[in-house]
């Protein structure tokens, strides 16, 4: 009955659309066209105001002095560049900065990737572990940055980790103060960091492993592969593919935008100092450079957009699975 | 439930053939796990335990895993202290965070539904230029955006800490992504019975997604609460820090209160402790949907 209904309604319905069809659709393409920018206009505006807005005038203001002024004062062509690619500061600022990544990204992810396997193999308490490992990824950088420096690694006798080694007769390190030859701050820093970022990874590999088809699993078993490091080679590293690469690549870009932490643990130091802290003190410290600091930045993104491009041909991103 | 899909399978056929193996390895799997947890909370159970204590117990020469007393009085010393803008600053960053976290979702859904959904010739483009910001790491930008900002006289101002904060690229992108798996059968057949596009998002589209955004609502307020480069930019004055500003101030600064300083880290820390306890599975699917954090 309401079968024989519609059915007799939708030819009705497009026939009388065939007729008036040249004025209807003009009608409704327009109705979509004011539609969409109801919809995607407010954002729209926003985007280009606060994004595309001021990097056009950060790529002005990159080729003229402007110190003490948001606003071009001389035209000094590509002086500013030069400027910063001869920098010594800002240079061993991203040499650091490159070590510091080639290091923390492989780092943290193994990291990651082992707590994740372990989790997901946990019969019991699974999720306690999860939501253990990962509530860190709800603690700020500032909060994370001030228990390490003023508790487990503040350098005098009666931080936590003076303390540990005490007890294995070292005598107590200056950690972040960085008064002998050895550079303990790393130590601070890349354990801060592993804190900070693994919780995070871990949920993404941990998705990652659900997606895995169990039949995979059944199938490794049933051809003979020995459960355990076998499999993990040839079944579950296959399978996390995607989620590496994507895990990687992000990595990758967090290394070189380190600030938070870097400014509150060290501050404005001449050693571990990340490209945007430097920056920040070129373009917003007493210095207020921003014909330089814009230079810098546009400098950094280049750098990050070409490792971080690189990096995804090397890892095959976006290449079907 | 989902977690349980790749616990192997033919558990009995293992057992049998490696039954010790297979209980030292869940030992030592389990040992690794309680581990980590413990250097996991570690940092935790120092912020409460240095919050609580005196300031001789905190710097006494001998460590102690518990304060001989706790004090509770460090809690009304630290909102009372007329040098340690506290309150001001959890209200700084609890307006910040809470604008920002609809704002977001608000422009994000709609721009992500407009470009999922609503046919207009332009779309592609409109849509490639969203795309090109996600690639612009968002911290790069902060000397442009800085340099706008200060020229609309917002320096040291809520406006300036919160507007350019509202227009997500990522949101809108999550949502489009999410938007083009709606079941388009449930939007015709609002159509049909008449529903502009607008209605059709409000009536049908926004009630039948609340999960989706209760899972983009949890990482933008954490990532919102927690964010620290922009805020220092900005919040100058210190009636205008949020929580990081003015933790960060406290790291910094020559004479420090030690117990005060652990204490305003556990107050910082304490919306986003709720959050994480009552929200974490809408958190761990936003983490799982969206993959970035700020």
């Amino acid at each position: 009955m309401s079968d024989a209904q519609t059915t007799s309604a939708v030819p009705a319905a497009r026939s009388a659309d065939r007729k008036t069809s040249a004025p209807s659709r003009k009608r409704r393409v327009r109705g979509a066209t004011g539609a969409f920018w109801l919809f995607v206009g407010p954002f729209l505006l926003g985007l280009v105001i606060f994004i595309y807005v001021p990097i056009g005038w950060s790529l002005v203001l990159s080729f003229f002095r402007a110190q003490n002024t948001v606003a071009p004062d001389v035209f000094v062509g590509v002086k500013n560049y030069v400027d910063m690619l001869t920098d010594s500061a800002f240079l061993s600022s991203l040499w650091t900065f490159t070590l510091f990544a080639i290091f923390i990204v492989p780092t943290t992810y193994l990291f990651a990737l082992a707590l994740a396997v372990l989790i997901n193999r946990a019969r019991f308490a699974r999720t306690f572990f999860r939501s253990v490992i990962f509530i860190p990824a709800a603690c700020s950088y500032v909060v994370g940055a001030l228990v390490w420096k003023l508790s487990i690694f503040n350098g005098v006798r009666f931080g936590l980790a003076n303390t540990i080694l005490a007890t294995f007769g070292i005598e107590p390190i200056a950690w972040v103060a960085a008064t002998g030859d050895i550079p303990w701050y790393w130590p601070v820093i890349i354990t801060l960091r592993l804190w900070l970022q693994v919780g995070f990874y871990m949920i993404l590999l941990l998705a990652g492993l659900q997606q895995i088809p169990n039949n995979l699993y059944e199938a490794a078993y049933v051809d003979g592969a020995k459960q355990g490091w076998q499999t993990f080679i040839h079944v579950t590293l296959p399978g996390l593919r995607a989620t590496s690469v994507a895990v990687l690549i992000l990595l990758l870009i967090n290394a070189y935008q380190a600030f938070d932490e870097f400014y509150n643990l060290l501050g404005n130091v001449p050693y571990a100092r990340p490209p945007l802290v430097y920056l920040y003190y070129t373009a917003l410290g007493t210095a207020q450079d921003y014909g330089h600091g814009s230079a810098g930045a546009l400098i950094l993104a280049l750098i990050i957009a070409v490792v971080t491009l690189l990096q995804a041909r090397v890892l095959g991103f976006g290449r079907a699975n | 439930m989902a977690f349980s899909l790749l616990a192997p399978k033919p558990v009995g056929a293992v057992g049998q053939s490696s039954g010790p193996r297979s209980v030292i390895g869940t030992i030592f799997r389990y040992t690794v796990l309680v581990i980590a947890a413990i250097l996991f909370l570690l940092p935790y159970y120092l912020i409460l335990r240095n919050g609580l204590s005196s300031e001789q117990d905190i710097t006494s020469p001998d460590w102690t895993f518990f304060p001989s007393s706790i004090h509770w009085e460090n809690i009304t010393e630290l909102f009372s202290d007329p040098s340690v803008p506290m309150a001001g600053a959890m209200l700084n960053s609890a307006l910040i965070a809470i604008v920002q976290t609809f704002g977001q979702l608000l422009l994000g859904s709609m721009a992500g539904y407009g470009l999922a959904r609503i046919p207009y010739k332009h779309a592609n483009k409109i849509f490639y230029a969203v795309l090109v910001t996600l690639m612009i790491p968002s911290a790069v930008t902060f000397v442009p955006s800085f340099v706008l900002v200060s020229s609309l006289g917002w320096v040291s101002d809520l406006r300036g800490l919160i507007i350019p904060g509202l227009f997500s690229g990522f949101v809108a992108f999550l949502f489009r992504q999410f938007f083009l798996n709606f079941p388009i059968e449930l939007e015709d057949a609002a159509r049909v019975d008449g529903l502009s596009y607008w209605g059709t998002f409000w009536r049908i589209v926004f009630p039948n997604s609340l999960q989706f955004y209760a899972a983009i609502a949890v990482i933008t307020f954490i990532a919102a609460w927690n964010s620290f480069l922009w805020p220092l930019v900005i919040g100058q004055d210190p009636s205008s820090w949020t929580v990081q500003v003015a933790l960060s101030t406290f790291i910094t600064a020559q004479t420090i209160n030690l117990h005060e300083v652990f204490l305003g880290a556990a107050v910082s820390i304490l919306p986003l402790v709720l959050v994480f306890l009552f929200l974490q599975r809408y958190l761990v699917e936003g983490v799982a949907q969206s993959g970035i954090k700020g």
